[in-house]
């Protein structure tokens, strides 16, 4: 070689820095997934809402100079054969005032069933305002053959809700479960 | 410079005993040898991807079903893209950093070269996984190369397994690829090589390097998912396990956007070497150059939502998303600039290699200017999921990083092979190629704006006038590059006049001082950078 030489440089720690970053980008990846979900919990980003019973309304605090619509929606996923509906379409509410909505299930075929339903809201800045009691999408609704269920949902909205939101929808999937709960995966965690 | 060659010659004749035939290919650590096999395999995924295209493009000549089956249609646009995404593009742009990053910092070789071998050939049997899918019972992957997930999970063939392990090997040969630049050019500048005096193309590539570092791992994580949730019953993606079908169109475009600009910054720096080459003049606004190129990155982690503007955000991050995309008009118009004003009063000629580099700023720009268009939320909603989004990503795709990869193959040919590109012929390529690739693209604009939606193997009559014409566009733009092909392999027949050691008057840089071809082995005593090369 010339007498110019090329200094010697230690390439092993550049590339271990490197390799690291690689690693901690997959790892972060898969934090984005916990991550987001706290995300839209806290924010009600994308629709969605707390699916867990929230404390009672304190009675005192409608505030009765507003009206807020709420509209309910209901579909079950492809695949399951159950008719899934709620007793009214739309009602008109104060803010902080409880109401109580019944909704049906009827499973067609002829074989016992479990069903999930899941919640969303739209928009999803109403969504941390709408707040339930009791609702039975706490819990799967175990459906045995040609049987119909009528399941209560009881909810207020938070009385902090911000004016412009004059309507909101709550839309209900309804989701096949079967297999799921046979083999004893909890899907919706109630422990809260 | 000479002496730097001569001394090579003379002393390191050991260096010369390179193993012949298949063996060469297969176990090269040569950075030389390795671009061109990664060039070589890009040209080939860009010949199979075009083929795709063309299918799509005959099926949708007339309105109604003639050629392929809906799901044969939808297997064509998914491989389309995937193949010229991560098959022609990316590999293309990896041929030229090792080829020209190491002769451009006056380093002998890139500095990983036994990993550098790996990188290239993991990718070829990726392909062949990824292709060999469209065997299986029920076809290949049909859900867009997004593969959004429920599509890609509940609604898959059992190819999704294949996919998933061919886009694994694919980011693993990228990241390979991205840690060897940044250790080569972190530690293998030659004294004098200061980071501001490097070639814009080494800029560009050193910030793509990192840009792929960032995200490939996290598209590696995408696709493990939709794998878990296909076959070992997660639920990422799935709703009704408490999942989340949005959070892959959140993960998957977090990827996606910053690898857009993984696609187009190594552009930029081709043609920053290529118009003050051909222009005579230095490259006007070299250190803004520079920053805009980091802006850009960075911006680009914050925009990918602008990809999803319907699916019902809040209008706070609809907001968010729209003023961050439109804020990279910013750098990218800086560079356009730059561009424009180092041809001002440049005493310009037209050589290929600044045909198709001209092209690209004025087509390139074309296509960020209908990107401000969809980066607007309100009219978005109109564009969503049409023919106008087709339109925009192909002006930049095509008709900017193809053009590019072109402009540097022309620009760079004489070097590579000793011959120069027979210019009668490059010049056809260009004509037949910008005009027919304007017929294909542009009206595509119309109708996505009168509504015809993209991925749809049929359509409504009203639009077909306009598809006749682009498919037309198509099959011309296709065929032309069978031009391109003779005059590269015209070049590596050695056929054509010979290149001289500096075959472009106005060209600047480390590459031009060595000999046409350049010698296998090239600064093994490293030059001594006193000027500014730009």
């Amino acid at each position: 070689m010339s007498t110019q030489q090329r200094p010697k440089v230690d390439n092993s720690k550049m590339i271990t820095r490197l390799l690291v970053t690689v690693v901690a980008m997959f790892a972060f990846g898969f934090a984005l997934v916990p991550l987001y979900e706290k995300f839209c919990e806290i924010t009600g980003f994308n629709g969605r809402t707390s699916n867990t019973a929230a404390a009672v309304s304190e009675g005192s605090l409608i505030d009765t100079s507003r009206l807020v619509t709420v509209e309910f929606h209901t579909r079950v996923n492809r695949g399951l054969p159950w008719q899934f509906e709620s007793e009214v379409r739309r009602m008109q509410v104060h803010p902080g005032e409880t109401k109580t909505v019944n909704f049906t299930a009827i499973n067609r075929t002829g074989r016992n069933m479990t069903g999930q339903a899941l919640p969303s809201v739209a928009p999803g800045e109403a969504a941390p305002y709408l707040l339930k009691t009791e609702c039975f999408c706490f819990q799967n609704q175990p459906l045995a053959a040609g049987d119909t269920a009528v399941m209560p949902m009881q909810f207020y909205l938070d009385p902090d809700i911000p004016n412009h939101i004059r309507t909101l929808t709550l839309s209900y999937m309804m989701y096949d479960m079967t297999e799921a709960a046979a083999q004893g995966r909890v899907v919706v965690d109630t422990s809260e | 410079m000479s002496t730097v060659v001569d001394t090579h010659l003379d002393h390191d004749d050991h260096h010369d005993h390179k193993p012949t035939g298949i063996k060469r290919w297969l176990f090269t650590t040569n950075h030389k040898d390795i671009g061109t096999l990664y060039l070589l395999f890009s040209f080939l995924m860009f010949f199979v991807g075009g083929t795709m295209a063309l299918v799509i493009r005959a099926e949708l000549f007339q309105p109604g079903m003639q050629i392929v089956d809906p799901h044969f249609f939808n297997q064509m646009t998914t491989m389309h893209g995937l193949i010229m995404v991560f098959g022609a593009v990316m590999p293309a742009f990896t041929g030229l950093a090792n080829w020209m990053i190491p002769m451009m910092i006056g380093a002998p070789d890139m500095a990983l070269p036994r990993m550098n071998n790996w990188s290239f050939w993991i990718l070829p049997f990726a392909f062949i996984i990824l292709m060999s899918s469209m065997l299986m019972p029920g076809g290949g992957p049909a859900f867009g190369w997004t593969f959004y997930a429920p599509l890609s999970t509940t609604y898959s063939t059992d190819s999704t397994a294949l996919f998933v392990f061919a886009i694994h090997i694919m980011g693993i040969s990228s990241i390979m690829g991205a840690i060897n630049v940044i250790v080569t050019i972190m530690n293998m500048r030659a004294p004098g090589m200061t980071y501001m005096r490097m070639p814009l193309f080494v800029w560009t590539w050193f910030i793509t390097a990192f840009l792929l570092i960032a995200v490939m791992p996290v598209l590696a994580g995408v696709v493990t998912m939709v794998l878990t949730d296909k076959y070992f019953a997660t639920s990422f993606f799935d709703a009704a396990g408490g999942g989340d079908p949005v959070l892959f169109q959140h993960l998957f475009w977090f990827f996606g956007h910053p690898e857009v600009y993984i696609m187009i910054l190594p552009s930029f720096g081709i043609v920053s070497a290529i118009i003050p080459a051909f222009a005579r003049k230095p490259l006007f606004g070299y250190a803004s150059m520079v920053y805009a190129t980091a802006a850009i990155a960075g911006l680009s982690f914050l925009v990918w939502a602008h990809h999803m503007f319907t699916t019902g955000m809040p209008v706070f991050a609809s907001l968010f998303f729209m003023y961050m995309t439109m804020l990279i008009a910013v750098p990218t118009g800086v560079k356009v600039f730059n561009w424009v004003s180092t041809m001002w009063r440049g005493a310009m000629t037209f050589e290929p290699p600044m045909l198709f580099a001209l092209a690209f700023v004025i087509l390139f720009t074309i296509g960020g200017f209908s990107g401000i268009m969809l980066a607007l939320t309100p009219v978005d909603y109109q564009y969503h999921d049409t023919y106008f989004v087709v339109a925009h990503f192909h002006y930049v795709l095509v008709s900017g990083a193809v053009f590019s990869i072109m402009a540097a193959a022309y620009y760079w040919l004489p070097k590579w092979s000793g011959y120069m590109p027979n210019e009668g012929l490059a010049k056809l390529h260009f004509w037949c190629s910008v005009i027919s690739v304007n017929i294909l693209f542009f009206p595509m604009h119309f109708v996505g704006l009168a509504g015809m939606p993209r991925r749809i193997p049929d359509y409504a009559l009203q639009f077909a006038d306009i598809n006749a014409v682009v498919s037309v566009g198509a099959f011309l733009f296709g065929f032309s590059q069978l031009i391109f092909l003779a005059v590269v392999l015209k070049c590596m027949a050695k056929q054509g006049d010979k290149a001289p050691a500096k075959p472009w008057e106005g060209a600047e840089g480390l590459e031009w001082e060595v000999p046409s071809p350049a010698p296998y082995h090239t600064f093994d005593t490293p030059p001594t950078i006193e000027e500014p090369v730009r």
